[in-house]
């Protein structure tokens, strides 16, 4: 054929006017080893492109499992939540059906709750020598001012 | 859409897509993280894709334009890739040392095009999509394709003409 063929075909290529099919015929053209010298220029370019063409995408794309793992880790963790308000709110409530914190007896009932205000009047006291450190504050304080004044 | 009718329209162009990625973001690493991207954005609209008369039409496009704005937020931050994966591990043993060399010009002149005519002879001369396909993708008319088409080819050869006629320039 040829080479007039090819020269016209290169002509047409380079101007973006030829078919998939006569650009195939240039890339088996420059692909055969008998390449006219003064067209040795262009093999490289029709080559590559053949060459490029045989790359391959290999990694593989998590697509269900993904979405099936980030469903299944939602429920598992609304089940853990829940398992967790059941323990927090619900079992140290179950005792009430066994009436708690009350005495039939008035006697027991006083000496307890005796026991009870003692206990806190005790704390309240500790609160109270803590304050007292308050009063020595108060008391330099005012000396420090007196001696601003004067 | 199940997964498997999925994997098995994705396989058809999958390769594709990731040889355009890989045309505009050059580094192997980055395409194949953004193929993944758009490969799983696609599984998550797949109730939509029965609705486009062309998934490879669709999967290429968004893949197009996801590497083309990865491109300009890594150009926003200054973050330049530099290449170094001229030579590909899919580099067929049997063929000459000599060729090899002289794709990695050809290949290293397609990274000086612009953007638009890199995609397009992308499509073009490795894909060997039609141009009506392209025009689509590309969302030009067919006749701005063919210009610039005619003009990436035409840079590639002035360079290699260059390149020829100097004798053999290595880098």
């Amino acid at each position: 054929m040829e080479l007039k063929e090819i020269e016209k075909l290169l002509e047409k290529y380079f101007d973006a006017a030829t078919s998939t099919a006569e650009e195939n015929r240039l890339k088996n053209y420059f692909s055969s080893p008998d390449v006219a010298p003064h067209l040795e220029q262009y093999r490289p370019m029709f080559g590559y492109f053949a060459r490029q063409a045989t790359e391959k995408f290999e990694k593989t794309v998590p697509l269900k499992p993904g979405k099936r793992y980030v469903a299944w880790l939602s429920v598992a963790a609304s089940f853990i939540v829940m398992l967790g308000l059941y323990t927090l709110f619900l079992t140290p409530q179950t005792p009430k059906a066994g009436e708690l914190g009350t005495y039939d007896d008035p006697e027991v009932a006083f000496r307890e709750t005796q026991k009870a205000l003692n206990m806190l009047s005790r704390q309240i006291n500790v609160g109270v020598t803590g304050a007292a450190y308050l009063g020595e504050y108060e008391k330099s304080k005012n000396r420090i001012f007196k001696d601003n004044k004067k | 859409m199940n997964q498997s009718e999925f994997i098995k329209v994705t396989n058809t162009f999958k390769d594709r897509m990731f040889r355009l990625a890989k045309r505009l973001l050059i580094s192997t690493e980055e395409a194949e993280d953004a193929t993944q991207e758009v490969l799983v954005r696609l599984w998550k609209n797949r109730g939509k894709l029965d609705t486009y008369s062309s998934v490879e039409a669709l999967a290429i496009t968004i893949t197009k334009n996801y590497c083309l704005d990865q491109l300009k937020s890594k150009r926003a931050t200054e973050m330049r890739i530099v290449h170094s994966n001229f030579t590909d591990r899919q580099a067929g043993l049997e063929k000459q040392a000599e060729d090899r060399d002289s794709w990695s010009w050809v290949e290293k002149i397609m990274e000086t095009l612009p953007e638009q005519q890199k995609i397009i002879i992308q499509m073009r001369d490795v894909e060997q999509y039609e141009f009506e396909e392209i025009a689509k993708m590309m969302d030009m008319t067919e006749t701005a394709v063919r210009v610039a088409l005619s003009r990436a080819r035409k840079t590639i050869r002035e360079e290699l003409t260059k390149k020829h006629s100097y004798g053999i320039e290595r880098n």
